[in-house]
């Protein structure tokens, strides 16, 4: 692994490096986060411009969509382009190409250590620059920002895992005045032939992100906790789930629900006169909009094994159901049980895709 | 007299095994609870989670799925899908507190009629222990 340091602000070396790489001709687009300067709104875009980089803000702490969704609908590229993907965006991309939804070909991935992303209260009321330098001034001394996402909060996969390129952030003390770029793989050195000044060779030096693993490590512990009462039970599951409105905003902007035709919108469960009938009379009364409790442990079932923890979904949630927060307690318990780790390698098969002949047979009676 | 509380358990057979062993217990007048409510599948594998899922949240008291031992599947290898499938939905129902203990999995082969006469009373008695669904009260569907 080599490393190059810039004597930058960690967003303007990375913006550096991107701008070469553009100018250079090595990739001819760049998938970044934008801010439009007259609006000051955040929004995600393709640059295949040197002009155009003046709008990206790569290591901006928000997340409009999953970028590794939106990815998903345009990779592989014909010729090889730059992203700037979070750690959770980057393995719900891998989670994605595992399912045929996208490739990794011609695709050069930039990550960074990441100290989470602002909830969309926070992007969408006024957003200034000030939050974000309190934001950096929080992450970069290794510290959880207080308007971060819950799952954000207590997330601990914030060094990407498989990434080309890793811009060093969370707990690096001088990072608003020098980047650090490490250069993770051979395509990534070939990339950065040339510029700024020579890559040392030195490996990344995770004792500077293990302060801010135990801190999350605490916080997802109280979050756990506080996720539908700690113990849960069909109360408690009603409680969570009973204000939900049936929009089903969460799994459109889910990057793992990736299926077309969603079980869960199709017709397939739709309730006819006969049931109503019936469920007034067993029970005196009726909740509306039906099915909304199996909608989402549903998709707990269908899906939770893969959840990346990107909080997405809690943060389009129009009724504040934590969402995010269930299925990653949830979504890490199933996927244990496969010894599975959402987005870890793209070699590694989704767990309901194989089997082995001998295992689970204390499920079996 | 209190009326005796007989459960309704939805069960998912597959019809080469399962659905095959339950008519071997029939035609050999083996006595099973009449609170075996057979759905006949083409393979354990067919049943998605979520028809478990909606079973119990529609009130079954019990959901019970058979199929064929590992190894036999008429499809060679669906039945180990339905293991994993089954291992995530036992999983989530513990996570959310709710009662795992009421669904099932068995392998039941077509010639397997006493085995599937006595799952079928062993599961049936063990709901009856447990008593009624509550979700069949809970007015959130």
């Amino acid at each position: 692994m080599s490393r190059i340091d810039v004597q930058k602000a960690s967003s303007k070396g990375l913006k550096e490096l991107i701008a070469y790489l553009l100018e250079s001709g090595r990739v001819s687009a760049v998938f970044s986060l934008r801010k439009d300067s007259k609006t000051g709104s955040y929004d995600l875009g393709l640059i295949t411009e040197e002009a155009g980089m003046e709008t990206a803000e790569p290591l901006a702490p928000v997340m409009i969509a999953n970028a590794g969704q939106v990815l998903s609908s345009f990779a592989p590229p014909a010729e090889p382009i730059a992203v700037v993907l979070k750690p959770c965006e980057l393995r719900a991309f891998i989670e994605r190409a595992k399912r045929e939804q996208g490739s990794l070909e011609n695709i050069l991935t930039i990550s960074m250590t990441c100290g989470g992303v602002l909830t969309r209260d926070r992007v969408v009321s006024g957003f200034d620059s000030d939050k974000v330098g309190d934001y950096e001034n929080h992450c970069f001394a290794g510290d959880i920002h207080p308007e971060t996402r819950d799952t954000c909060k207590a997330c601990e996969y914030f060094v990407p895992m498989n990434a080309d390129i890793t811009v060093s952030m969370a707990g690096q003390e001088d990072a608003g005045t020098r980047c650090h770029i490490y250069l993770n793989t051979d395509l990534a050195r070939e990339m950065a032939k040339g510029f700024g000044p020579d890559p040392a060779e030195e490996d990344f030096d995770s004792s500077i992100t293990e302060g801010l693993a135990s801190k999350r490590a605490a916080e997802k512990e109280r979050l756990y906790g506080a996720v539908m009462s700690g113990k849960g039970g069909l109360d408690a599951v009603i409680d969570t789930f009973g204000k939900c409105l049936g929009c089903h905003g969460c799994s459109r902007v889910c990057p793992i629900c990736y299926c077309m035709i969603c079980d869960f919108e199709s017709r397939n469960f739709d309730n006819d006169m006969p049931y109503f009938e019936k469920e007034l009379e067993q029970k005196g009364a009726l909740r509306l909009p039906p099915d909304t409790m199996f909608f989402h442990i549903g998709r707990m079932i269908h899906m939770s094994f893969s959840c990346v923890g990107c909080g997405q979904c809690s943060d389009v949630c129009p009724a504040d159901i934590p969402v995010a927060s269930v299925f990653k307690k949830v979504g890490e318990q199933t996927a244990a049980i496969f010894e599975y780790v959402p987005g870890r390698d793209i070699e590694e098969s989704i767990p309901v895709m194989v089997f082995k002949e001998e295992e689970f047979t204390e499920f079996i009676d | 007299m209190e009326k005796k509380f007989v459960p309704r358990i939805t069960s998912f057979l597959c019809t080469w095994c399962s659905y095959t062993g339950a008519d071997l217990a029939g035609t050999g007048r083996m006595q099973y609870p009449t609170a075996i409510i057979p759905i006949k599948v083409m393979c354990s594998s067919r049943v998605d989670p979520v028809f478990i899922l909606k079973a119990y949240l529609k009130g079954s008291d019990g959901v019970f799925l058979g199929g064929c031992h590992p190894g036999d599947c008429h499809y060679e290898v669906g039945n180990y899908h339905t293991r994993r499938r089954f291992a995530i939905v036992k999983k989530v129902f513990e996570l959310l507190g709710l009662e795992s203990e009421r669904l099932r999995l068995s392998w039941i082969s077509a010639s397997e009629g006493p085995k599937f006469a006595r799952v079928a009373n062993e599961f049936t008695e063990k709901i009856i222990e447990m008593g009624e669904n509550e979700a069949k009260k809970k007015i959130f569907l």
